[in-house]
């Protein structure tokens, strides 16, 4: 009988599954993402060693010694940890994270405006305690824009109602609200100290949302030459809530990955982070192999490093709050040994 | 999670490193290999060295770079964060924001 290993599925729940039955995870979803995307999948050598990686009874995987990445994080800290930036410190000399991020629980550049001298106070702090590189982040976020939460027409009920003409016009009309409070908030953080500012979850709206980030980004750059500036997806694909919006004559409906990086590239940022969302009711080697196959193409065209998100939900990392060490450890060394990125 | 990803891939940061590769990402828009060489000839060591804390520790104390510290190992005479960065930015050659450099 072939032996079976303890593994995990998207949720992080444990299955047991044959070395056998581990291969044609990785297949099916390197597959999966060729078949969908257009994209050539994992070559052979690349899944026999996913496969070495997954068919392994140990608890931890971790890289070759040598083949270690920056770490870049969003949002870093929890309430256990006391005040924000003594959770900061602890990531400095607890949790060996090269660099962390002050941010906001309401994390949207749009809520931090309102509140943004408490959270350049906060930097002040920060950086006057910590060694490592400390970045403030928040998301895009333009839903926030549309009614009732803001000023603009709400485009997801405006788009049922076919009413595609004023969906249009909301989301544009937020795009120039968020690109003036990005710019705003981070200026103000930059002017407090931060060693970079984190656009997390681009594109989360559509392509309205990744609009507005791309815009934010070239203006900050324009202004502040030396800015790290890092930008980090939602999802491999950005989805066309508006449809007829382009950046420099890209259209930014469709994006997968790559052509994400290269219009963040264009935009000025120093740090792109692509972004492929987990299937809970998948295998984590499928997922991961799903994922490698999307974002592999990045590192051809990367001409600034590049982040896999590796969080909950993403990077075939478990969604789930509290993902097993198992699970993580396993994502973590197939991305920098399949990808040969800069960073997670 | 953060702990998962830091012991299965990371530089380490202050306890090695990584922090120092962390900012030319960051700030440059350097790639992961070239800013691993810049760091160790800035250093003096070797690209294998930067992940290893045994050697990065001695040599963050000797240049004044700031390091990590515990109940048993203290360093009351090392630089303060600040005057830390602004070691950092010479070294380098890097602007550090906020750290006067």
């Amino acid at each position: 009988m072939e032996r079976r290993f303890i593994t995990r599925l998207g949720d992080g729940s444990a299955v047991a599954l044959t070395r056998s039955a581990l291969r044609a995870e990785l297949e099916e979803g390197t597959q999966a993402a060729a078949a969908r995307a257009k994209l050539p999948p994992l070559e052979t050598p690349e899944l026999e060693h996913l496969l070495d990686i997954f068919a392994s009874a140990a608890r931890f995987s971790a890289v070759d010694i040598g083949d270690e990445v920056v770490l870049s994080f969003d949002g870093s800290g929890t309430p256990q940890q006391g005040s924000r930036v003594n959770a900061l410190l602890q990531y400095e000399q607890c949790l060996a994270a090269d660099s962390c991020e002050l941010y906001h629980s309401d994390y949207s550049y749009k809520a931090v405006k309102t509140v943004v001298g408490v959270e350049q106070q906060a930097m002040k702090e920060a950086r006057e305690r910590l060694t490592i590189p400390v970045h403030y982040g928040a998301q895009p976020d333009l839903g926030r824009y549309s009614a009732p939460d803001g000023p603009c027409g709400n485009w997801a009920e405006l788009l049922p109602q076919m009413r595609i003409d004023d969906a249009r016009a909301a989301q544009e009309e937020a795009v120039e609200l968020a690109v003036e409070d990005m710019v705003y908030v981070a200026t103000a953080l930059w002017e407090a100290g931060a060693d970079g500012l984190n656009f997390d979850t681009a594109g989360a709206g559509g392509d309205a949302d990744f609009l507005a980030t791309l815009l934010a980004v070239e203006r900050l750059r324009a202004a502040h030459p030396g800015m790290g500036i890092l930008v980090g997806m939602s999802g491999e694909l950005v989805l066309g809530t508006h449809g007829q919006l382009e950046y420099r004559g890209t259209r930014l409906a469709g994006l997968r990955p790559a052509a994400q990086l290269e219009v963040v590239q264009q935009a000025g940022a120093t740090v792109f982070g692509p972004a492929v969302n987990v299937n809970t009711s998948r295998t984590v080697a499928w997922n991961v192999a799903r994922a490698l196959t999307l974002m592999k193409p990045c590192m051809a065209v990367a001409r600034i490093p590049v982040h896999a998100n590796a969080g909950m939900g993403v990077g075939g990392v478990p969604m789930n709050a509290f993902a097993p060490v198992d699970a993580v450890s396993r994502c973590s060394r197939a991305c920098v040994d399949i990808l040969r990125l800069d960073g997670l | 999670m953060p702990v998962a990803h830091a012991v299965a891939s990371g530089m380490n940061g202050l306890r090695a490193a990584g922090d120092l590769v962390a900012r030319l990402e960051m700030a440059r828009g350097m790639k992961l290999a070239e800013a691993k060489v810049y760091v160790a000839e800035k250093l003096g060591t070797g690209v294998a060295d930067l992940a290893d804390p045994l050697v990065m520790h001695e040599v963050r104390g000797e240049l004044r770079l700031g390091r990590v510290f515990e109940a048993e190992t203290t360093y009351p005479h090392d630089p303060s964060p600040q005057e830390a960065k602004r070691n950092i930015a010479a070294l380098l050659d890097l602007r550090i924001n906020g750290a006067g450099t």
